[in-house]
């Protein structure tokens, strides 16, 4: 068993070092993409599949993590030139780290917030916290927009230090895959399945739900911040639009589609729905069928997109590893 | 007397679930709640685990006031309950299910568990070793890695009360264990669970229907109607005495 997860760890990282040497740029633009939102996915999971807690506020975390990075690792010269609505805050101009702190607190300050948040929005359950973790993101959102000082509004930043490759985006997936296992391999990960099952036996079992909920819900929020920030670096540049309700509505169909509760599952998730609007790109060109030019149709691929993810839906409810990992499918070949 | 209920009222609105309830559980022994549907016997588990808040009067546990004591921290004070309708955590096997009951005897932060540090093993070695010996206790230790959702009812049975015995409690509150069972998982049951009640030095408290499974348990019982007391003593005592009788069978003069 350990022989097994040694190989796939140093296969996955093998593959990343030869990824990043060898490949075009187009195709590690691709594999960033979905290690990026592999990221987000595998955090994202942890609250949603693991805990069962159906929140909906990836993007506000995301979004937190995206400033806090490109705001720490902006030098101070480009910030005052950017700034065109309002000059910026002293403290704006003050902060400046390199790549690895300003990843670090990207996700200190998501994972500070996240336990600030879980006070109010533990209070309710199902349908209701859906409706709140919503709100969470709409005002991080406006927040960005109108605190000019700060994010500089709508115009975003830009200009931001490339300093994300592969190599950083495909390290801290692995990072996060493992960390997410060790979360759910343990006594704590059992208890956010119980909750996630039956709350209230899970409190006659003498497991306090709230402190549970909030771990995985700032575990959560942390690698989503980390994650914010990789996507900043890798862009170079941000605005508040990109944070959108739109983001959360993708993670969860990457792990709808590779299981609720199952990691293995979200990481071929993002690969499918990351990989899938690229490789259909096709679809939106001229296409020859048959000797017939159908002349170009832009959208399409969407529309086939859209129609695979319902077909994989009605065949494959529970997604497509259910909430079983790739371990748990090895220790079911060997019974 | 390890569990005292005193002067306890429970009313909801209007209602009045539970009216000036007096009675005490000594240690060590097999206590049954008995009374017709809607007396008010689920009403009084939930008060004693800390679910409901009552209206009135004290409820005392091993010389400790539990008012406004949470319903998580009732456990870690030594009190675990089973429920009318089986609530397992369905996704989970047998041994996880049993293994969420030592979660407070795992001794290991959640930073631990992430970077995984030795203090992790060596705690998650310790609970699973002791959850099998639980679960051998109850004969399922070759169901351990089952799917708990797949079981029969009776094994089901078996795992929510190995579930309870895995919080360490010193009172066992079973809510009609032997509902839903045909006779022999019944005695099977009732064998069980006076093994582990001498195994464990447990009291138990529990609410039952079947009469012969009373009968068979309880050193003594306590009948309720509409939320009043209307007996306390020897079960055989009980099934002859004019007023339990007419609480379940109805008032023969009057009818």
């Amino acid at each position: 068993m350990k022989i097994i997860k040694l190989v796939m760890l140093s296969v996955a990282i093998l593959f990343v070092i030869f990824a990043q040497n060898n490949l075009d740029p187009y195709t590690v633009s691709i594999l960033n993409n979905m290690a990026i939102f592999g990221i987000l996915a595998l955090s994202y999971n942890l609250i949603n599949g693991v805990a069962g807690q159906f929140s909906l506020e990836p993007n506000g975390f995301v979004a937190i993590g995206a400033y806090v990075t490109a705001l720490l690792i902006l030098p101070a010269s480009s910030k005052i030139d950017m700034f065109a609505l309002e000059d910026p805050a002293p403290i704006i101009l003050a902060m400046h780290t390199s790549f690895f702190p300003a990843l670090l607190m990207s996700g200190i300050v998501a994972a500070v917030l996240a336990f600030i948040l879980s006070i109010p929005v533990f209070r309710v359950r199902g349908d209701y916290l859906a409706i709140v973790t919503l709100g969470f993101g709409f005002i991080i959102r406006i927040f960005a927009m109108n605190q000019t000082k700060y994010t500089n509004g709508a115009m975003g930043l830009n200009d931001i230090p490339g300093n994300a490759n592969l190599l950083w985006t495909g390290g801290i997936i692995i990072v996060t895959f493992i960390v997410m296992l060790n979360v759910i391999y343990s006594k704590y990960g059992r208890a956010m399945k119980a909750v996630r099952d039956d709350e209230d036996a899970a409190t006659a079992m003498g497991i306090n739900t709230f402190w549970i909920k909030t771990y995985a819900f700032m575990t959560s929020a942390f690698f989503e911040g980390v994650g914010g920030g990789l996507m900043a670096s890798l862009l170079t540049t941000i605005s508040p639009d990109q944070f959108t309700f739109l983001l959360t509505f993708q993670l969860l169909i990457i792990i709808v589609l590779g299981g609720l509760g199952s990691m293995s599952g979200t990481l071929i998730g993002a690969v499918l729905v990351m990989g899938g609007t690229e490789w259909l790109r096709f679809l939106d060109q001229n296409m020859d069928i048959f000797g017939y030019n159908t002349g170009a149709h832009p959208g399409l691929r969407m529309v086939v997109f859209s129609i695979l993810l319902i077909i994989m839906m009605l065949f494959a409810r529970k997604g497509i590893f259910g909430s079983s990992e790739l371990t748990d499918i090895f220790k079911r070949g060997k019974q | 007397m390890i569990l005292e209920l005193k002067n306890i009222t429970m009313q909801f609105g209007g209602v009045t679930a539970i009216d000036n309830l007096n009675f005490g559980v000594k240690s060590g022994e097999i206590y049954g709640l008995i009374g017709p549907n809607g007396a008010g016997k689920t009403t009084l588990f939930n008060i004693v685990t800390g679910n409901y808040i009552q209206t009135k009067g004290t409820v005392i546990f091993n010389h400790e006031e539990l008012s406004g004591v949470k319903p998580n921290e009732i456990v870690l004070k030594g009190i675990a309950r089973t429920f009318q309708n089986i609530r397992l955590f369905k996704s989970m096997s047998v041994l996880e299910n049993v293994l969420i009951g030592f979660h407070h005897q795992a001794n290991y932060t959640y930073i631990e568990s992430i970077f995984r540090l030795p203090r992790h093993f060596s705690n998650e070695k310790k609970i699973k070793k002791e959850a099998m010996v639980i679960l051998e206790k109850f004969g399922i230790a070759d169901l351990a890695d089952t799917n708990s959702s797949s079981l029969s009812y009776g094994n089901q049975r078996k795992v929510e009360i190995a579930r309870a015995l895995a919080t360490n409690p010193r009172l066992l509150l079973l809510d009609e264990p032997a509902a839903g069972m045909n006779p022999s998982e019944t005695e099977d049951l009732s064998n069980i669970i006076k093994k582990i009640k001498t195994e464990f030095g447990l009291t138990i408290l529990l609410i039952e229907h079947d009469m012969k499974f009373v009968n068979n348990m309880c050193d003594k019982v306590l009948v309720l109607d509409y939320g009043e007391q209307i007996f306390e003593g020897k079960p055989s005592d009980a099934i002859v005495d004019e007023k339990v009788v007419a609480a379940y069978l109805g008032d023969f003069e009057h009818a």
